[in-house]
C-alpha cells in the first residue's frame, strides 16, 4: 500500500453550494433534458404514425359499408322474361342477363314518372347510367327466385352506379364529374333529385361483407363474402394442423429430446423458419404443393398448409415457452405416483399450459389470417365469383382470401376500389382485434403465478 | 478473528460532515427507517452494522439519494451535508452525487477498460482539461485504490477480466477519481476472499485521511477494525451510535449487547 | 376410389380395433383389469396405432411417389415420339391437361368410358376438345393422345392398387394387434413409444420445411441456371425482362432497390425504436410504460398489407405533393421513400421490444455504479448501458434488417415496379423519390398470373428467391448467434 501513500496530499475542494447548479451541472442537465426529449419524441412518433395509419383507414374505408341503392317500380313483363308463357323455371333461366335491359329501361323511366322527377336535358341511356350494371343480376335473381312475380310491378332496390354513390360520399363533386367521361354534372343533379323524392336511399351495405367480388366496372357490387370463406377455410385448416403439430413437435422437444445433434439441428431450424421471409414460404407452396404434388391454384388447401408452416415456428416457440413455465414440481409429483412419463405429460404438464398454448395459437392464426404475399405466388389473385363448396370438398375449390382481395382491388383502376380496399381492411382488422382479444382475455383469466 | 480490540483514536468531534435528522424512509407501505439522527464526522471511518434487512443499507443510500431511482421510495426529515439540505428541491442528485460517492457490495466494473473505468466520472463531471491531466487523475486514483501495480501495464484490458478483489478496488478508485468529500461503502467485502478483505480494509483507512468513509458492514470485527464511530440499527431503528470503542466494550442498549455478543443476528 | 373413403375406411377399422382391442384385453384378464399390465385403454389404443398409422404411411407415400414413377413411365413414351423442336416438359404438362380434362369429362357423363379411351387424333379432336373444356398448349399429336391414355390407365391402375394396399395393410394391423393382446402384453410401453415416434416425427416437419424450402428452389435455379448465364444474373446491371425472350436478368438494380429501401426503413426504425425502448425502460413511469409499450406493439400486429395500403393511398401521395414535385425530384406516388418510409414504421416495434428485452439484461448493478459516481441518467445509458448491450442491439437491427429485406406487401404497394437504373448515372440511382423495384416485387411479379415454368423469365424467381433466403438466413444466424453470445455474458 505503498502507492496510496505517495499521493497524500489532500486533493483540492469544491466548496460550492449544493443549492445553486454550477455551470457545468446546467449544461449537463441541459443535455440530460434534451436525451429525454428524444426518447419521448420517439414515443410519440411510433403513437403518431399508429393513429395517423388508423386514422387513414378509417377514413377511407368506413364509407364502405354504406351504398346507395335506388327503389324501381320495375314491370316484369311477361314477353320478356318468360316467352314461353308456361312458367317453366328453367326457360325463365335461359334469359339471360342482356334481356333484361329493357326492363331496367322501363324500369327506370316507370320511376321518375311515378316520382314525378322530370329528366329533361338527359337522354335515357344516361339516366339509366345512375343505375349499375349489376341491376339487372339483381332482378334476374329475384325473379328467378319467385317466378310468381312475373307479369306484375314489383317494386326492386337495386344498386346505384358508384360514381353516384361516390357522390354521396365525397368522392365526386359537380366539379370532378364534369372533367369524368364516367359520370355528368347532369346525372348528379338527378340522382340528388332522385333522393330528396326517397327513391334514392344510402343506407347499410351488407352485401360488401356477404356478396362476392365484382369485375373491373362495377364495383359497387364487390364484397367480400369469398374472400371472407377463404380465409376462414384457410384459419380452420392452419388451426386443424399447425396446433396438433406444433404442440406434439414442442412436447417432445422441452420433455423428451435429448441433447443430441438432431435435437440442435431442429432448434436452429425452428428459429431460423421463424425468421424466413413469408414470400419464401409462398414458393415453397408453389413448386412443392401445386407444381410437385399437383393441388389445384387459387385452393383453400394450398394456402392453408402454406401458413400452416408458417405458422408452426410461433406456436412451437409460444407451446414451449409455457411448457417451461410449468414448474418441475409438478411433473415430480407425478412420476412419484408412478405415472409414466408420458402420462406425466399428457396429464398434468399439458393442461396446465393450455391457455399459454391457445394464446400464442390465437395469436399465430392473426398473424397467418394477414398474411398476403405467399398466397399472391399460390394463385390466389384470381378473381373467384363462386363461393366454395362446404368443406372437405371447398377446401380444393378455388377462392380468395381478406387481405388477397385488398391487393387485389388495390390493382384496379376505378377509385371506387379504394374504398373497397379500406373497407376490406376494417373487416379484417376487426378480425384480428377480436382474435387479440380473446387472446389477451385467456391470458388473463388462466394466468398462473407459481 | 477474535480480536475485538477496538483501535484507540483520537476523534475531531466539532468536524461534522453529515447530519440526519428525524429521517424516515418508506418502500411503498412499508416503513423502512424510523426517525433516524446521527452526525458523520469528516476524516473519519463510520461503521454501520446490524442484522440484515435493519435498514443500514437503505439509510445509506439515503445519503447520496441514490433511493432516487426506486419508484416506491419515499424518503423524509433532513439530511445535511456541510450544512446544506440535500433534499431540497434546488439540489440536483447528480451535483451531489459528485461529492458523495459510493462502493456497492457486488464489484460493478463498467464493461470497459480499467483506463476508461476510473477515467469515467472526471470526463463526466469536467475534472480534467487535456488528456495529460486525465492521465493524471487516473494514475493517481488507481494509486489511490492500491491497484496501480497491478494494473499499470495492462491499463486498456477490460475491466471485467479482473479478479473480485481487483475488481472491488477498482470500483473504489473509480469513486475516489472523482474526488468526492463522502465515500459511501455498501458491504465492499462481502463478495471478497480474506486476502483481498485485508488489503481493501488497509485502503479504507488511508482513505479516511482525505475522506469521510461510511461502511455497511455484516462483520463487527470489520467495523472493530477499520471505524473510529459506529451505529447499530435494528428493525430500522437507529438503536445506538457513539464511539467504535465505546459501543463493542460498554453497549448501553440490551439490543446492542446481544447482537455484539452474537444473540441476534 | 376416391382417398376421402380410403381414410374413412381405414378410421373405421382403426375405431374397430380399438374397441375390439379393449374389450379383448377385459376378457382375456376374466374382466378383472387389475390382472392387465395397463388400462385396457392402452390395448386399444395400440390396436388402433398398428391399424391406422402403418396404412397411413403407405397411402401418404404412394400418393406422393406414385405420380413420379407415372410420369416417369409416359415421359419415355413421349420422348420417343417427340418431334424436333418441342419441349419435353411442355409436353407433358399437356399430356397431363389430356388426361385430366378427359377423366373429368367422363365423371361429368361428357364421354362414356369406352368413347374417352377410343379418342383419335385427328383434326376435329381439338375442336370437340375445346368443347369439353380441355385447352392444351399445343396441338394433339398421336403421341400425346397415345400418352395421356397411358397415363389415364396408369393412374387408375394405380388408384385400385393403392386402396387394396391400404386397406389391406389396416386390416393386417388389426388382426396383428389383436393378436397379440394377452394379461402380460405391455400395451402402454408400445403405445407410449408409438406416440414418442409421432412426437418425433412432429418435430421433424421443421427440417422438412427447410429442406422442401431449399430443394425447391435449388433444383428450379439450376434450371434457370442452364438457361442463363449465372455471370449475367449476379453481375449484370440491367433488368428488363422479356417474355418474347432477350431479357435481360440482372440482379443488381433489385438487390440495390431492395437494400436502399431497407436502409431508409432502418434509418427511421432503429432511431425512434431504440430511443422508445430506452424511454420506457430507464425514464416512464409505470403508468406510462403501461399505456404506450402495448400501443406500440399493436404497430407489430398490424399485417403488412394495411401497410401496403397505407403507403399507397396516404403516405406516397403526400410524399408526392409536398416533397418530390416541390422539389422537383419526381413525380411518382411509388418511391423508395414511401416503402422505406413505411417500413420503418412497421419496424419500430421490432426494434424496441428487442432492444428493451436487451437493456433490460444489463444488470441494475451497472447503473447504480454510473448513477453513484454523479453521472445523470442520459449518461448512464450513453456511456454504459448502450456499451454493455451493443452487441445485443447489433443483433436486434441485423435481425430487423433481415426483415425489412424480405418484406414483400408494403414494397409491391409502396416502392413501385421499376427496377433501378443503374446505368443512367448517379442521381437517377439514389434519388429516393424516384419508384424502385425489390428483390420481393419482382419474385411476385414473376410468378404471378400465368406462368410458363419452362421461360428463364419465371424461373429467375427462384434464383430471386434462393438468393432472398441466402441473404435473409446469414443475417438471421448472425443475428441469433451475436444475440445469444450477448445473453450468455449477462447469465
Amino acid at each position: 500500500m505503498t502507492d496510496a501513500t505517495a499521493s497524500g496530499a489532500a486533493p483540492e475542494r469544491r466548496h460550492t453550494s449544493l443549492m445553486t447548479a454550477d455551470k457545468g451541472t446546467r449544461r449537463r442537465n441541459a443535455a440530460e433534458a434534451r436525451f429525454r426529449a428524444y426518447g419521448l419524441a420517439a414515443i410519440a412518433v411510433g403513437l403518431a404514425a399508429l393513429v395517423i395509419l388508423l386514422v387513414s383507414i378509417l377514413s377511407q374505408g368506413l364509407s364502405s359499408f354504406r351504398q346507395a341503392y335506388v327503389t324501381l317500380d320495375v314491370p316484369l313483363t311477361a314477353e320478356t322474361l318468360d316467352p314461353g308463357g308456361n312458367r317453366d323455371p328453367a326457360d325463365i333461366a335461359s334469359v339471360s342477363t342482356f334481356g333484361y335491359s329493357s326492363i331496367i329501361r322501363d324500369a327506370v323511366l316507370n320511376t321518375f314518372r311515378n316520382a314525378g322527377i322530370e329528366i329533361e336535358g338527359l337522354s335515357e341511356d344516361e339516366a339509366r347510367g345512375i343505375i349499375s350494371p349489376e341491376a339487372s343480376a339483381q332482378i334476374r335473381d329475384r325473379v328467378l327466385a319467385d317466378p310468381e312475380l312475373i307479369g306484375q310491378t314489383v317494386e326492386i332496390e337495386v344498386l346505384a352506379n358508384s360514381w353516384i354513390d361516390g357522390y354521396f360520399k365525397g368522392r365526386v363533386t359537380d366539379r370532378t364529374a364534369e372533367l369524368n367521361s364516367n359520370v355528368s354534372p347532369a346525372q348528379i343533379q338527378l340522382a340528388q333529385a332522385m333522393q330528396d323524392a326517397g327513391i334514392l336511399n344510402v343506407h347499410f351495405n351488407w352485401a360488401f361483407i356477404t356478396a362476392p367480388d365484382a369485375s373491373d366496372n362495377r364495383p359497387e357490387a364487390a364484397g367480400l363474402g369469398v374472400a371472407i370463406i377463404g380465409s376462414l377455410y384457410m384459419m380452420l385448416i392452419v388451426l386443424c394442423l399447425a396446433l396438433p403439430i406444433g404442440v406434439a413437435a414442442s412436447i417432445y422437444l422441452e420433455e423428451f429430446a435429448p441433447q443430441n445433434w438432431f435435437t440442435d439441428v431442429i432448434e436452429v431450424n425452428i428459429s431460423n423458419l421463424a425468421a424466413v421471409p413469408s414470400i419464401v414460404y409462398g414458393i415453397l407452396g408453389l413448386a412443392i404443393f401445386i407444381n410437385f404434388a399437383g393441388l389445384p391454384q387459387s385452393a383453400p388447401i394450398v394456402g392453408g398448409l402454406v401458413l400452416t408452416l408458417m405458422t408452426l415456428p410461433t406456436i412451437i416457440i409460444a407451446t414451449r415457452a409455457s411448457l417451461k413455465a410449468v414448474p418441475p414440481s409438478i411433473r415430480d409429483a407425478a412420476l412419484g405416483i408412478g405415472a409414466s412419463k408420458m402420462q406425466s405429460v399428457f396429464h398434468h404438464v399439458l393442461p396446465l399450459a393450455m391457455p399459454g398454448i391457445l394464446t400464442g395459437t390465437i395469436i399465430g392464426l392473426a398473424q397467418a389470417l394477414g398474411e398476403t404475399a405467399p398466397l399472391l405466388l399460390i394463385g390466389m389473385v384470381a378473381f373467384v365469383r363462386d363461393y366454395p363448396a362446404a368443406p372437405p370438398d371447398g377446401f380444393f375449390d378455388p377462392a380468395s382470401a381478406l387481405p388477397v382481395q385488398v391487393y387485389n382491388w388495390t390493382q384496379r383502376a376505378d377509385p371506387a376500389f379504394v374504398e373497397r380496399a379500406s373497407g376490406a381492411i376494417i373487416v379484417l382488422l376487426v378480425f384480428l382485434l377480436i382474435m387479440n382479444t380473446l387472446a389477451i382475455v385467456l391470458r388473463r383469466r388462466f394466468e398462473r403465478r407459481w | 478473528m477474535n480480536d475485538m480490540r477496538p483501535l484507540e483514536r483520537i476523534v475531531d468531534t466539532d468536524n461534522v460532515k453529515i447530519a440526519a435528522k428525524n429521517v424516515q424512509v418508506y418502500y411503498g407501505d412499508t416503513h423502512a427507517i424510523k426517525d433516524v439522527d446521527v452526525d458523520i464526522l469528516a476524516n473519519t471511518v463510520t461503521a454501520f452494522i446490524g442484522p440484515s434487512g435493519c435498514g443500514k443499507s437503505t439509510f445509506l443510500r439515503c445519503i447520496n439519494r441514490m433511493n432516487d431511482t426506486i419508484d416506491i421510495a419515499r424518503i423524509e426529515g433532513n439530511i445535511l451535508l456541510d450544512g446544506e439540505d440535500i433534499y431540497d428541491k434546488r439540489v440536483d442528485p447528480v451535483q451531489l452525487r459528485a461529492r458523495v460517492g459510493m462502493v456497492f457490495q457486488k464489484p460493478n466494473p463498467f464493461p470497459k477498460s480499467i483506463y476508461d473505468n476510473v477515467a469515467y466520472g472526471p470526463k463526466i463531471h469536467g475534472l480534467a482539461r487535456n488528456k495529460a491531466e486525465l492521465d493524471e487523475i487516473v494514475e493517481k486514483a488507481l494509486r489511490r485504490g492500491a491497484i496501480w501495480d497491478e494494473v499499470k501495464d495492462r491499463l486498456h484490458a477490460s475491466g471485467t477480466g479482473l479478479s473480485g478483489g481487483q475488481q472491488q478496488r477498482l470500483c473504489i478508485a473509480r469513486a475516489v477519481a472523482t474526488e468526492p468529500e463522502v465515500l459511501l461503502m455498501d458491504e465492499p467485502c462481502s463478495a471478497l476472499d480474506p486476502i483481498a478483505t485485508a488489503q481493501v480494509e488497509e485502503l479504507i483507512d488511508e482513505l479516511k485521511e482525505t475522506y469521510s468513509v461510511v461502511i455497511v458492514t455484516h462483520s463487527m470485527q470489520q467495523a472493530a477494525r477499520v471505524s473510529q464511530k459506529t451505529a447499530f440499527f435494528h428493525l430500522g431503528n437507529l438503536v445506538e451510535y457513539g464511539d467504535t470503542g465505546d459501543i463493542f466494550n460498554t453497549p448501553q442498549d440490551q439490543r446492542t449487547e446481544s447482537y455484539i455478543t452474537g444473540r441476534i443476528g | 376410389m376416391p382417398v376421402f373413403w380410403i381414410l374413412a375406411i381405414v378410421l373405421v377399422l382403426g375405431a374397430a380395433g380399438y374397441v375390439l382391442g379393449r374389450a379383448r384385453a377385459l376378457s382375456s384378464a376374466g374382466d378383472d383389469y387389475r390382472s392387465l399390465h395397463s388400462l385396457p385403454s392402452y390395448y386399444g389404443w395400440n390396436a388402433f396405432i398398428l391399424t391406422v398409422v402403418p396404412a397411413l404411411l403407405v397411402l401418404a407415400a404412394w400418393m406422393l411417389i406414385a405420380p413420379i414413377v407415372i410420369d416417369g413411365m409416359v415421359s419415355g413414351l413421349v420422348d420417343e415420339g417427340m418431334q424436333e423442336g418441342s419441349n419435353l416438359s411442355l409436353l407433358m404438362s399437356d399430356v397431363r391437361r389430356l388426361a385430366a380434362g378427359l377423366d373429368s369429362a367422363v365423371s361429368s357423363g361428357a364421354l362414356s368410358a369406352s368413347e374417352a379411351s377410343g379418342l383419335v387424333a385427328d383434326n376435329a379432336l381439338a375442336g370437340r376438345l375445346m368443347g369439353l373444356g380441355i385447352s392444351l398448349g399445343s396441338s394433339v399429336t398421336e403421341t400425346t393422345l397415345a400418352a395421356a391414355q397411358r397415363y389415364r390407365g396408369l393412374a387408375a391402375a394405380s388408384q385400385v392398387w393403392m386402396a387394396v394396399v391400404v386397406i389391406a395393410l389396416a386390416a393386417g394391423g388389426l388382426l396383428l394387434g389383436l393378436r397379440r393382446i394377452n394379461p402380460s402384453f405391455r400395451a402402454r410401453n408400445a403405445v407410449e413409444t408409438g406416440l414418442l415416434a409421432l412426437l418425433i416425427l412432429a418435430s421433424s416437419i421443421a427440417i422438412l420445411t427447410t429442406l422442401g424450402i431449399v430443394l425447391s428452389m435449388l433444383f428450379e435455379t439450376i434450371n434457370f441456371f442452364r438457361q442463363y448465364p449465372a455471370s449475367e444474373f449476379f453481375f449484370s446491371t440491367t433488368w428488363s425482362p422479356d417474355f418474347r425472350g432477350n431479357s435481360e436478368l440482372g440482379i443488381l438494380p433489385l438487390l440495390w432497390g431492395t437494400l436502399y429501401i431497407s436502409l431508409i426503413a432502418l434509418l427511421v426504425a432503429v432511431p425512434v425504436g431504440l430511443f422508445a425502448a430506452i424511454y420506457l425502460s430507464e425514464y416512464a413511469g409505470p403508468k406510462m410504460r403501461a399505456v404506450a409499450k402495448p400501443l406500440i406493439e399493436v404497430l407489430a400486429g398490424i399485417p403488412t398489407i394495411v401497410y401496403g395500403l397505407f403507403a399507397l393511398i396516404t403516405v406516397g401521395p403526400a410524399l408526392r405533393d409536398y416533397f418530390a414535385q416541390p422539389l422537383g425530384l419526381g413525380n411518382s406516388s411509388s418511391s423508395v421513400m414511401t416503402a422505406g418510409l413505411v417500413m420503418g414504421i412497421m419496424l419500430i416495434p421490432f426494434v424496441s421490444s428487442l432492444s428493451d428485452d436487451i437493456i433490460n439484461a444489463v444488470p441494475q448493478s451497472m447503473r447504480d455504479g454510473s448513477l453513484g459516481l454523479g453521472a445523470t441518467p442520459s449518461e448512464t445509458i450513453r456511456s454504459v448501458i448502450i456499451p454493455a448491450a451493443l452487441p445485443g442491439i447489433v443483433g436486434a437491427v441485423l435481425l430487423a434488417a433481415s426483415r425489412a429485406i424480405g418484406e414483400t406487401m408494403i414494397v409491391v404497394l409502396g416502392a413501385g415496379a421499376a427496377a433501378a437504373r443503374l446505368n443512367e448515372g448517379l442521381t437517377e440511382a439514389i434519388n429516393p423519390f424516384e419508384a424502385m423495384t425489390t428483390v420481393t416485387v419482382k419474385i411476385v411479379s414473376q410468378l404471378t398470373g400465368d406462368t410458363d415454368f419452362a421461360s428463364p423469365e419465371t424461373l429467375v424467381a427462384f434464383a430471386l428467391g434462393l438468393t432472398l433466403f441466402v441473404i435473409t438466413l446469414a443475417l438471421n444466424v448472425l443475428a441469433l448467434y451475436i444475440v445469444r453470445k450477448y445473453r450468455e455474458q449477462y447469465e
